[in-house]
């Protein structure tokens, strides 16, 4: 490829939105807060996550399923990926059903992979293979790490329930028009607008990076990428997407979802208190302190950072410990937003209650309210 | 002569910027900006520009001249080396204000991000200002080499910290006034910090009295706090590191 753009300085873009009450909106909303941010990237990546999106197979796993080239390895006949992900897919989960993932060429984007979703359940008998203490989650762990490891020029994209992770190369605006998203609805909403420095940009590498339901859209670059890859490894994670945000996404399935971590916790493991700060800390703070960089060394994310981090029931933002990438948020309402930059919130609401940079270190964690969604 | 910016992308609306000060506009309104970049950046002259709205990053960058004032809030990158003029934000602003900036004013109504003041230079009549009406977050006036930096904490929450840490680190010439009590641990290890004398009281005043004026605080009640001064205990405190 011989990329030929005029060269602007930028960084990536975010945006999220989350209804607190549940309320479900147009993907409309957040294409126009990410398309705000355009100049932040440079068209070789954009994507989004949407939570509320399947309320017709909520209890379903949504599998969203890319049939690509992978940059540096040779290519092959990607229907034929497809037919051997389904035979492994019909041989190890329920398939209530299949489909191609609805798109619009445009003339922005009209080159782009074979894409399908497949919303599946976990069988008992399978399941029961895996061990007693064995959970569904943990099976389509199992099934997403197979399929991005052993199947060539096959990518699991998202794999939540009632979620789904929409994304490709160019323009976060340009890739809303192409899956469509002003037909989907959803309650949290996060964007993507990527300026790739570090890696190649191609449609597996765009954000959101997601698994089970968690999504992470990141603006920044993991430099302890080696030592997290490794120490994810030990548990069972390949990282197989070639872009150093898939950790993050991992880091947080295995502190939250598989040791328990409360979600604040977890972010302080990720971005832990310097010792020097520690050091000031009254004895109690200071020996939890110490223990969660003793025994979360290796989880701890190191570099410029603004995420944004999706789940089923709420939305994080967090910043490295020293705010090296921007982060704003802004409350109205029900409604929670997070940005790279405060007119990205106001193009979608132009008068929030409230709207406050974050301080380094210190994730906003929003929660939906109880009972809803 | 006033502009709709409403949906206007930021190279168009610059370009009417620049087009209508080289037609000798001297007072220009922007309405409904929402996050255009570079407004004012290079731009010489005397003309004033007012910005109704949230104008995008890098605002006055380079900026010799002219007057700008925000009718919002403010993003990241205001005034990089900025060399003459004034700009009063009537809101918050974000990180990275007023980096390397070698003259004129930067006045922001409330809360400032982090690294605010990094590398101001000062000489002789260039003497660049930038005062902070509430809390500032790390960095602040990291690796200062001149011009005043000015952090009042009006109107802070309850518990919300008045500066963050690395504050002056590396500093090595100007002044930074705060007003209110700074933890020594939160300086840089090239701050000294002094009660103000009667020369700094003198200057301090004359700078608050204008962005009282301009921001709408009130002088007696910002100048009924009490002030600290921090300076630079040498002026070349790396001037040993490669001497071997």
């Amino acid at each position: 490829m011989n990329h030929w753009w005029e060269k602007d300085m930028s960084g990536c873009g975010l945006s999220g939105i989350i209804n607190t009450d549940g309320k479900r909106i147009s993907g409309e909303v957040i294409r126009k807060s990410i398309a705000l941010q355009h100049d932040r990237g440079n068209g070789q990546g954009g994507g989004f996550a949407a939570y509320g999106i399947y309320p017709k197979y909520k209890d379903y796993y949504a599998l969203h399923i890319m049939y690509t080239e992978e940059p540096g390895k040779p290519t092959r006949d990607l229907a034929q990926a497809r037919v051997e992900t389904e035979a492994y897919l019909g041989g190890i989960v329920e398939v209530k059903m299949g489909e191609e993932i609805p798109v619009r060429l445009t003339d922005k984007i009209n080159i782009h992979p074979l894409l399908n979703r497949y919303f599946v359940k976990v069988r008992p008998d399978k399941l029961a293979e895996l061990g007693k203490d064995a959970t569904e989650d943990d099976f389509i762990v199992k099934v997403v790490m197979h399929i991005n490891d052993k199947i060539n020029n096959a990518f699991v994209f998202s794999s939540g329930k009632n979620m789904g992770a929409f994304k490709g190369v160019g323009f976060p605006e340009d890739v809303a028009d192409f899956y469509r998203l002003e037909e989907y609805e959803g309650y949290t909403w996060t964007a993507h607008n990527r300026f790739p420095t570090n890696t190649q940009g191609w449609w597996g590498g765009a954000h959101p990076f997601t698994l089970l339901d968690w999504s992470i859209v990141h603006n920044g670059e993991i430099s302890s990428y080696g030592i997290n890859k490794r120490y994810l490894e030990m548990f069972g994670y390949k990282m197989s997407l070639l872009t150093d945000t898939e950790v993050v996404t991992y880091v947080f399935d295995l502190l939250v979802r598989r040791q328990g971590l409360p979600i604040e916790v977890a972010c302080k493991a990720a971005a832990a208190s310097f010792w020097k700060d520690i050091d000031r800390m009254d004895e109690e703070e200071k020996k939890a302190m110490t223990a969660l960089r003793m025994v979360y060394g290796s989880a701890l994310l190191n570099g410029p950072f603004a995420i944004l981090f999706g789940h089923g029931r709420g939305l994080i933002g967090m910043n490295d410990r020293i705010k090296l990438r921007p982060f704003v948020a802004a409350t109205k309402g029900k409604t929670v937003y997070m940005a790279s930059e405060e007119s990205a919130i106001r193009e979608i609401c132009p008068d929030p209650e409230k709207v406050w940079n974050p301080r380094a270190g210190h994730p906003v964690v929003v929660e939906l309210e109880k009972g809803v969604a | 002569m006033t502009i709709d910016a409403k949906g206007v992308y930021y190279r168009e609306l610059n370009e009417q910027i620049r087009a209508a000060i080289a037609g000798g506009e001297t007072e220009i309104v922007l309405d409904n900006v929402n996050g255009q970049r570079y407004i004012g950046d290079g731009v010489q002259g005397k003309a004033k520009i007012t910005i109704n709205g949230v104008p995008g990053n890098d605002l006055a960058a380079f900026m010799d001249g002219p007057t700008l004032v925000v009718n919002g809030n403010a993003q990241d990158g205001v005034a990089n080396t900025m060399n003459e003029g004034k700009i009063v934000v009537n809101g918050n602003a974000g990180d990275v204000l007023g980096y390397g900036m070698r003259g004129g004013k930067l006045y922001i109504k409330g809360d400032v991000g982090y690294r605010v003041g990094i590398h101001m230079k000062g000489y002789k009549e260039n003497m660049p200002v930038v005062i902070a009406g509430g809390t500032a977050g790390d960095f602040f006036g990291e690796y200062m080499a001149g011009g005043v930096l000015v952090l009042l904490g009006m109107g802070r929450e309850e518990g919300a910290p008045l500066v963050g840490d690395y504050l002056g680190t590396g500093m090595h010439g100007g002044s930074i006034y705060i007003r209110g009590e700074v933890d020594i641990r939160n300086c840089g290890a090239e701050v000294g910090i002094l009660d103000l004398d009667d020369k700094d009281m003198k200057e301090l005043s004359g700078y608050v009295r204008e962005f009282c004026e301009d921001t709408g605080h009130d002088f007696d009640e910002v100048m009924s706090g009490k002030f600290i001064k921090l300076y630079p205990k040498s002026s070349r405190p790396y001037g040993r590191l490669y001497a071997y």
